[in-house]
């Protein structure tokens, strides 16, 4: 029974060496047929993480979660949850709950009587069911709606008491597909907070599945990006976006732009590649570890993009373009600038002043960066 | 709404249900008569109830009635439950090798020629007999035995068509709650598919209860099922009684249906509504 998160935990387990991984998934593999659509996975997962599966549809995410909750068989590899083998042990009997996209309520049953049917199959008392269920309605905000049958409530109702459902058996592991997909985007972003107090507040480790970057940062501990069955890379939120590991983990997270270029001076404190796509140089303020004179590719964010009308006095990390297209989002701007090279490069600015010296389509500005603000990739 | 409804499917309408209903509805009328004479309306003493009078002391219409009443239940209960098997283990084991094979066979019975199904069961019965001395004789155990044959296709073809489009993730959520498979069943899965399990049982008793052609292959003497007796009666000579029985027929079948239909409509509309 996991206890309420506490406050001496590690904030972050997974850069401690000695810490105990709670989930333990060992080079884990499901082929159907000739595709595999999860690949040799080996994955960690400490005690009170949301750990969030990420990746876009058809990359084995859900496939790695069914296995975890015993739904699918593995190929091979094995599965460990709090130190117990769980590989073969069929869903029924495992400490682990699963919160299904379609939220699966049983239509036949009451809000009561679906949050009651996890605690009913082990036989706890009736006394004990109906205080735990009422608790957890409570929580769920969701007490006055208990006779209530399920075509009988919203789409947020009715993810709260799924949610309610597989919590009440207190699992060791709660896993989320898609928990937040089926709500409309104002009403996502106020369960993200709700979930993740609710997390907070009963400790229970969790591990969700999405394809919705933003509701992967907003929630995880980490985030696990997934690509045809591998996981690519995983980190904190923050590791993610500013360390990408790879064009893809780059390209899938946010919005970047990427330079290909090659390495032509590599010193321990910085590199220099020529960049064709970009007309230039740029510059990195520190070393890599790739041989030089090798492809390589700069990835530069586009918030962190400076754009000027006035030529910057730097010559490297600098580029001159015309904009071609402009897109206002209230908060901040879009920017499309094409250089002469032909590359289109993608830059954002934040709307702070309301009277700001407008920049308008076809002007030719100049955009630099600094040299801490591209991340270069090998692969 | 103010479309204008074209004379032509008025009268389609008006037409389609005339073809369907005056039969009956005569019948109805017909019912009331005091003639002996099926045909002629004796407008000096009717209506009368004197046929209702008569058909409650015929012993031999109650007799085989109650026989038909009898098969009818049995069959109706035995073809749902081997229905319902063959039609989960159609709709789940999507592809298991001899599943096309399996699924032509259980409802070859929906396209087989009566005549052929009733003689090929009375062949198969009398070889049985002979073989091990079971069933002793034909009756109502083998007229039973031989409408379940046919109305599980019936049955399968209705439960399996639902289980098409039952949620799977319900299944999952329930044993992933601790149910196990066997329990899943019936308390998430049979639940929800209730009303075509029941559909399947009304199907069922229909069938049994207006069954003539495999029922006179394999009744034997003194199992004559009501159908059997009309049909005995009605080739020396229509009895006005028939016209009793046949409105106390459509009188409790339109009862029936029409319970069940609200009941069903109710249980749909609770069913899928999404989830």
């Amino acid at each position: 029974m996991p206890k309420p998160t506490d406050p001496a935990l590690k904030a972050s387990p997974w850069t401690d060496s000695d810490a105990k991984p709670y989930v333990r998934v060992e080079k884990l593999t499901k082929s159907f047929g000739e595709f595999k659509a999860v690949d040799d996975v080996s994955l960690n997962i400490y005690q009170g993480e949301i750990f969030c599966l990420l990746g876009a549809s058809g990359c084995g995410k859900t496939t790695l979660l069914r296995m975890l909750g015993g739904f699918e068989k593995p190929s091979s590899g094995r599965i460990f949850i709090d130190g117990e083998d769980m590989t073969g042990v069929p869903p029924y009997e495992r400490p682990v709950n699963m919160m299904f996209q379609s939220y699966a309520l049983f239509p036949h049953m009451t809000v009561e009587q679906n949050v009651a049917f996890g605690l009913k199959q082990d036989r706890v008392a009736k006394a004990e069911i109906r205080e735990r269920v009422a608790t957890m309605l409570e929580l769920v905000k969701l007490g006055g709606f208990a006779q209530r049958k399920p075509h009988q409530l919203s789409g947020g109702q009715k993810q709260r008491v799924a949610l309610a459902r597989s919590l009440v058996k207190r699992p060791k592991l709660l896993l989320l597909d898609e928990p937040l997909g089926a709500l409309d985007k104002k009403l996502r972003e106020h369960t993200q907070f709700e979930l993740i107090g609710l997390q907070h507040r009963l400790g229970v480790t969790f591990v969700v599945v999405t394809h919705d970057q933003e509701e992967a940062m907003t929630l995880a501990s980490r985030i696990g990006v997934m690509d045809h069955g591998e996981i690519v890379q995983s980190g904190t939120p923050s590791e993610i976006y500013e360390f990408p590991s790879s064009k893809f983990v780059a390209d899938f997270i946010g919005s970047v732009n990427i330079f290909e270029g090659r390495l032509i001076e590599d010193e321990p404190a910085y590199v220099r590649i020529a960049s064709p796509e970009l007309g230039g140089i740029i510059h990195v303020g520190h070393g890599i570890s790739a041989a030089s004179d090798t492809v390589v590719w700069a990835a530069v964010r586009p918030e962190k993009i400076n754009m000027s009308t006035e030529a910057p006095t730097a010559t490297d990390n600098v580029a001159r373009g015309a904009v071609q297209d402009i897109a206002y989002l209230g908060d901040l701007s879009i920017y499309l600038v094409k250089l002469p090279t032909g590359k289109v490069v993608r830059v954002t600015q934040p709307n702070t002043s309301r009277h700001a010296e407008a920049i308008t389509w076809d002007q030719q500005v100049y955009l630099s960066w600094d040299d801490s603000s591209p991340v270069v990739v090998t692969r | 709404m103010n479309q204008r409804r074209s004379l032509f499917v008025i009268t389609c309408i008006v037409f389609g249900y005339a073809f369907l209903y005056i039969p009956i509805f005569s019948m109805v009328v017909f019912s009331f008569n005091a003639s002996k004479l099926v045909t002629v309306w004796d407008s000096a003493n009717s209506p009368t109830l004197k046929w209702y009078h008569a058909l409650l002391h015929n012993n031999e219409i109650l007799d085989a009635a109650w026989i038909s009443v009898k098969v009818a239940l049995i069959n109706a209960c035995g073809a749902v439950i081997l229905g319902t098997l063959a039609g989960f283990a159609l709709a789940r084991f999507a592809r298991f090798r001899g599943r096309f094979v399996l699924s032509a066979m259980t409802t070859a019975p929906l396209v087989m020629p009566e005549v052929i199904t009733g003689l090929s069961l009375l062949l198969l019965f009398v070889a049985l007999e002979q073989a091990v001395g079971w069933p002793a004789g034909r009756g109502i155990t083998t007229m039973t035995i031989a409408h379940m044959t046919f109305s599980m296709a019936y049955v399968t073809v209705v439960v399996q068509s639902r289980l098409a489009t039952f949620d799977m993730s319900l299944e999952e959520a329930a044993m992933d709650l601790g149910a196990r498979p066997l329990k899943v069943f019936f308390v998430i899965t049979l639940p929800i598919v209730f009303p075509a399990v029941l559909s399947g049982w009304l199907l069922a008793f229909t069938l049994s209860w207006d069954d003539l052609v495999i029922s006179s292959f394999t009744s034997g003497p003194g199992s004559s099922t009501l159908p059997m007796v009309v049909f005995s009666k009605v080739r020396l000579g229509v009895s006005p009684e028939i016209n009793v029985l046949a409105t106390i027929t459509i009188s409790v079948v339109t009862i029936i249906i029409v319970g069940v239909s609200l009941w069903m409509a109710r249980s749909k509309r609770i069913a899928t509504s999404p989830a």
